[in-house]
């Protein structure tokens, strides 16, 4: 399964996103090296690996947050590489950031409305921001309220919610289920069945490779900033596999 | 009726120094920079006024405003090359720029000091009773409040007000939102300028002798009053502008003859004040400082 080359990785979606020979450096390391893979419209691209394998710094340097030293990001056929985050962003790729990275002094609507910021058209806004507390009810209950006394599932919502009221295409998510109880985890992939099933697509990093390799189209295995192998759900039980993916062969 | 009139006197200095507390508040919120600055371009308006003498005063008020803003956004764009330097690098270039200014004004106008006859009428006292109150004193406390009151709507009403608040709080989940960090930190600047510009024509107004250190010496107080109010939030920052003002026409009203050791006695309180409380007397951080 592994060594594949940079393209549609045997997927028939349209190409949406595409990764190629991205390398990332911090001083003398290099955090990710040579990563090629490529994301098709409505899929859900996993990515998972030890601490410090370069996941995030990925989700990073697709942002334009961290810049690329090597390698291209192509967003729906445009070079976004060297642009700024709030270009691409507004380009219509959106963070959920590990952290959740909410405002907490601000109430739960103002964060909301920060996601806005990001659309690339104000036509469907209102009908958006409706769509999306309808997937989160609980937000609708809490949006006078400042966003630090919610729960840490709550936050993360939140987090996605804003996220999802720019109207991607792409969804890039770090660790959503980071510091979350196990039924939390749940409702937020239940969540993310909903997104895709509205056509968004989606990279997710994770720790909890398990559940994300059976949630995702195919999952990448990164260790040391190197792309190991990739994964399909079928792959999920094969604990051989699973332990040769973390471990190395 | 001396404390009366001390405390009136104190409000409309405070409401200066707020304004400019405010814009300083702004800046550091959006950038996380001390804009040393910020003192000159209040100098550079208050000459404005200098040259102008021959103009309608509305037109030399129109002129002095853009003059400020004018100076205030150069500052910024003079800074964009730096934008990922160190701090401390941001912080000394500031320092230079207005010490650069000040050497440059001092060369124009030289140390003398020109008097830009501004609304000198705003002077004159209205006498309530006892108290005495000029006209410059209400004018002070009514722009002070109405700009006070109209940014924080700014702030707190609109769109662009949240994305500015947001890049206060976190600058890079700000931009990653799609917030344009080029946009915000401009607008800092520019409101920063239009405040600062507000305080130029009451300070004119009130000390009309214009000299090279003319706005360095409200700027310097008004940056202390931040740290002591607490530059972490615009409310905290601005109101540290206020009392420093307030504070210091109310101890100079008890230190009478000795007033020539008012400034001395103002900033051996701010010593003890921060000494005491580190994130500033009004910051809600103190309770969960570190303390080594």
């Amino acid at each position: 399964m592994s060594g594949r080359e940079p393209g549609l990785d045997g997927s028939t979606a349209e190409e949406l996103l595409r990764i190629a020979g991205l390398e990332v450096r911090y001083g003398d390391v290099a955090a990710v090296r040579d990563l090629s893979f490529s994301v098709g419209r409505g899929e859900v691209v996993g990515v998972v690996g030890p601490n410090g394998a370069g996941k995030s710094t990925t989700l990073h340097a697709i942002m334009g947050v961290v810049p690329a030293a090597a390698g291209t990001v192509t967003f729906q056929g445009e070079r976004i590489t060297g642009l700024k985050p709030e270009a691409i962003a507004r380009s219509g790729v959106a963070l959920v950031p590990e952290g959740r990275h909410i405002f907490p002094h601000f109430t739960v609507q103002e964060n909301l409305d920060l996601g806005l910021v990001g659309r690339r058209s104000k036509d469907g806004a209102a009908r958006d921001m409706e769509r999306v507390l309808d997937l989160f009810p609980i937000l609708r209950d809490f949006r006078a309220r400042q966003a630090g006394v919610l729960s840490g599932g709550q936050q993360q919502q939140l987090a996605i919610a804003r996220a999802l009221v720019a109207g991607p295409e792409l969804l890039l998510l770090d660790e959503p289920s980071l510091g979350l109880a196990p039924t939390v985890v749940d409702l937020v992939f239940d969540t993310l069945d909903e997104v895709r099933a509205a056509g968004v697509s989606i990279v997710l990093v994770e720790q909890r490779a398990q559940l994300t390799i059976e949630f995702a189209d195919r999952t990448h295995v990164l260790a040391n900033g190197a792309h190991r192998m990739t994964l399909s759900p079928d792959d999920a039980g094969d604990e051989a596999l699973m332990a040769a993916a973390y471990f190395g062969d | 009726m001396d404390a009366l009139q001390a405390i009136i006197d104190g409000v409309a200095l405070g409401s200066i120094y707020a304004l400019v507390a405010m814009g300083i508040t702004l800046i550091f919120g959006v950038m996380r920079l001390i804009n040393f600055a910020q003192g000159e371009t209040i100098t550079a308006g208050a000459y404005s006024f200098v040259v102008t003498t021959e103009l309608p005063l509305v037109l030399r008020i129109v002129v002095m405003f853009a003059t400020v803003i004018a100076f205030s956004l150069a500052i910024e764009l003079g800074l964009r090359p730096l934008r990922n330097a160190t701090p401390a690098a941001l912080l000394v270039t500031t320092f230079a720029f207005s010490f650069l200014l000040q050497s440059v004004f001092l060369l124009v106008w030289s140390s003398q000091g020109d008097n830009p006859l501004v609304l000198s009428k705003l002077n004159e006292a209205l006498s309530v009773g006892d108290l005495k109150i000029r006209w410059v004193t209400l004018a002070s406390i009514g722009v002070g409040s109405l700009l006070l009151v109209a940014t924080a709507l700014f702030l707190n009403r609109t769109s662009l007000g949240l994305q500015m608040r947001a890049a206060a709080h976190d600058f890079r989940t700000a931009r990653i939102l799609g917030v344009r960090a080029n946009r915000v930190i401009m607008l800092a600047f520019l409101i920063a300028g239009i405040l600062s510009a507000a305080a130029t024509l009451m300070l004119v107004v009130q000390r009309p002798l214009v000299t090279p250190t003319f706005g360095f010496s409200v700027a310097i107080p008004a940056l202390v009053g931040v740290v002591v109010g607490g530059m972490d939030r615009i409310v905290t920052g601005t109101m540290g502008g206020f009392l420093i003002g307030f504070v210091t026409v109310i101890l100079g009203n008890y230190l009478e003859s000795g007033r020539v050791f008012l400034t001395s006695v103002v900033f051996a309180l701010v010593i003890v004040v921060l000494v005491l409380r580190p994130n500033g007397v009004l910051s809600r951080q103190n309770a969960t400082v570190e303390r080594v």
